[in-house]
């Protein structure tokens, strides 16, 4: 029972991190139609801005919890600065382009950030600083650190966040509107343009938290960490049905709860056959196959192909 | 194409181009850029595959080189010391090719009715699968040795000729790379052979309808699912068939060669070359594989000449400059360095007409 908890727990944990980096997946491809390849690497440059700056905050002797705000922070702008980039330079000119061409510069992007980050922080494993004891919490015969439990909550309260700011605030109303529709949404006076910049920026603020999240809870930092990240956050969208913000959420914590219990399980299922190794197999079984008896994934609606 | 290879002259010298190719470079170049050739043909194989399944049918596939591993691991498995079997290529390539199939059928039978993007991760899920699958089956029995992958794979051999010596012929001397050059050089021109007529079959314009509109295919009484099948299953053969000759040549074969990198690398060639257009494929090809290796030469030698001392290390500087490549080429020419004409068609003539028509559709969709 209490495996089956920590499963549970840890699959939360990850989860909440696929999730929010699943939203950035998924408000992009909702607006453009396009799957925003860089974002993974967006996850891992803001990782190690968030290190560097964690580096030096500790280094000049700042208070440990003034750190991690300022060093959060430098991340969420760093990221946002680059989210904007990226759309401006590799997306924009190519709105108009066959489907496949973003997709080609997006890969051009990852390419160009990764080995950029591989020059500037080099190619080893960093430990990121943990400037507080990481006490554990027992909850029923499992245990959960302070790091996990802070990863939930502020995952939370940003997935609350953003919601409140979609359905509730003018710019969402905006941003809704050119999901919907982008000639209607500009003949209403929406800025499209704007609109689609400030969606990449809130994409990789969310990145960049998700970022710090990950580093906290496995310790350790490194240039190939976007790519792994990004793939399973894509595939959480894809699960929950792209395009759908609900859905992301949805489909980020139920891979990482698959992921866990699959690890956990799928030794004792196959009769020691499969090991944990298995555990990536065992994820994009459950997606193929959600797929093939959800085409749209779990909360997606039909919608017309688009050219 | 724009040039006429009807014309004999420019046939013949294309042809013999073509031939003096390999001696050309060993004399300019070096051994190795006549190897790096061997690999750009195994590449042009493999864009070419895809091409039928991104470019014709209009199905992305980020899995694909899946299949190639399907292939390069039947080649391992059945001529290698790792089960003791050594079987004549006769066989091997062509079950490679048949199993490659038949996973191409496996794969797409559940999942083609899945639309666009849907599909792309899907098939991504799928080549990540069989990745996983050949680096962990070393236990509890050991079929793919896992990660440190099977090595001492025989060489290419046809009866008792085999392609690892140096042959000597006309008083020149064939070493290994040549000959294998030769090789995949018949093999490429086959794979385009069959890429251009099945482009002007009737298949092949069946899955250039379905690419366009699938519902109006399906109502000109295109089998969609069928078509849509034979796509992934054509795709898939030769990415198996370019699988096994990958791994006689090679020697040696381990799940690294098969990430989704791989995959990703290889759907550039296409659409960086130009989808759809069998020149444009193998132009895209031959690019990808040439510039980074020009670059890992060069880079190094370069700098110290410009700037007296090593300033970025060439491996960095050369995906550096490899990604910049991508973005800047699909800014300058979004449809692909040679785009088909019937893509040209369709993108340049009287935007406004072609705008306001897709509008339509869109609205009436939605």
């Amino acid at each position: 029972m209490d495996i089956f908890l920590q499963q549970i727990i840890n699959g939360l944990v990850q989860g909440s991190v696929y999730a929010l980096v699943a939203l950035g997946y998924t408000m992009v491809y909702g607006i453009l139609g396009l799957i925003n390849f860089a974002h993974g690497e967006v996850v891992m440059v803001g990782a190690m801005v968030a290190l560097t700056s964690l580096q030096v905050l500790l280094g000049l002797a700042v208070a440990p919890v003034l750190a991690i705000l300022v060093s959060l922070f430098v991340a969420i702008v760093a990221c946002m600065a680059l989210g904007y980039t990226i759309e401006r330079v590799a997306y924009r000119p190519l709105r108009n382009a066959p489907r496949l061409a973003p997709l080609i510069t997006a890969i051009g992007v990852s390419i160009v950030l990764q080995t950029l980050a591989m020059m500037i922080w080099g190619r080893e494993y960093h430990a990121f600083p943990q400037p507080f004891a990481n006490s554990l919490h027992a909850v029923g015969g499992a245990i959960i650190t302070d790091v996990q439990l802070g990863i939930v909550i502020v995952a939370l309260l940003m997935m609350s966040g953003l919601m409140l700011l979609i359905h509730r605030s003018r710019f969402g109303r905006a941003m809704r509107a050119v999901a919907e529709n982008p000639s209607a949404a500009a003949l209403m006076g929406v800025d499209i343009n704007r609109v689609i910049s400030a969606t990449f920026m809130l994409g990789s603020a969310l990145a960049a938290v998700a970022g710090f999240m990950v580093s906290a809870n496995y310790g350790i930092v490194h240039y190939y960490m976007g790519f792994m990240l990004g793939l399973k956050a894509f595939t959480a969208a894809v699960l929950g049905g792209i395009g759908n913000l609900r859905g992301a959420m949805l489909g980020g914590v139920m891979l990482g709860l698959i992921e866990s219990l699959g690890a956990g399980y799928i030794g004792d299922l196959s009769g020691g056959f499969f090991g944990s190794n298995y555990q990536d197999v065992f994820a994009f079984f459950v997606l193929i196959a959600v797929l093939v008896f959800r085409p749209t994934g779990l909360l997606g609606e039909r919608v017309a192909e688009r050219a | 194409m724009k040039f006429n290879l009807k014309s004999k002259p420019l046939f013949a010298a294309l042809v013999i181009a073509l031939l003096v190719f390999p001696f050309v470079t060993d004399a300019l170049l070096g051994h190795g850029w006549v190897r790096i050739a061997d690999f750009a043909l195994l590449y042009i194989m493999l864009a070419l595959g895809l091409n039928i399944v991104v470019g014709y049918a209009g199905l992305l596939d980020l899995g694909y080189i899946a299949f190639f591993a399907v292939g390069a691991y039947t080649y391992a498995l059945f001529c290698s010391p790792q089960f003791g079997l050594h079987w004549p290529i006769w066989i091997v390539l062509p079950l490679g090719a048949l199993l490659a199939c038949f996973f191409g059928v496996l794969l797409g039978a559940p999942t083609l009715r899945l639309r666009g993007d849907y599909l792309a991760i899907v098939t991504l899920g799928f080549g990540e699968i069989v990745r996983i699958f050949m680096n962990n089956l070393n236990a509890p029995v050991n079929i793919t040795n896992g990660p440190q992958g099977i090595s001492m794979i025989d060489p290419l051999r046809i009866g008792d000729f085999s392609f690892a010596k140096t042959h000597e012929f006309l008083g020149m001397d064939f070493t290994t790379v040549h000959l294998h050059y030769y090789l995949f050089l018949g093999f490429t021109l086959l794979v385009i052979f069959v890429s251009l007529r099945l482009q002007n079959s009737r298949i092949g314009r069946a899955w250039m309808a379905i690419r366009e509109d699938e519902i109006a295919a399906s109502a000109m009484g295109i089998n969609t699912r069928n078509i849509k099948l034979l796509a992934f299953a054509m795709g898939a053969t030769f990415g198996g068939l370019s699988g096994g000759l990958f791994a006689g040549f090679q020697g040696f074969v381990s799940p690294e060669s098969f990430s989704l990198m791989e995959s990703v690398m290889i759907l550039c060639m296409v659409v960086l070359g130009g989808m759809g257009n069998i020149t444009g494929v193998v132009l895209g090809g031959v690019l990808l594989v040439i510039l980074p290796e020009a670059f890992r030469h060069g880079a190094g030698p370069l700098q110290e000449a410009i700037l007296g001392k090593i300033l970025i290390d060439p491996e960095s500087l050369r995906m550096l400059m490899f990604g910049l490549a991508l973005i800047l080429v699909m800014l300058w020419r979004p449809a692909g360095l040679w785009p088909s004409s019937q893509h040209r068609r369709e993108l340049a003539p009287d935007e406004a007409t072609v705008h306001q028509e897709q509008e339509t559709v869109y609205d009436a969709s939605r």
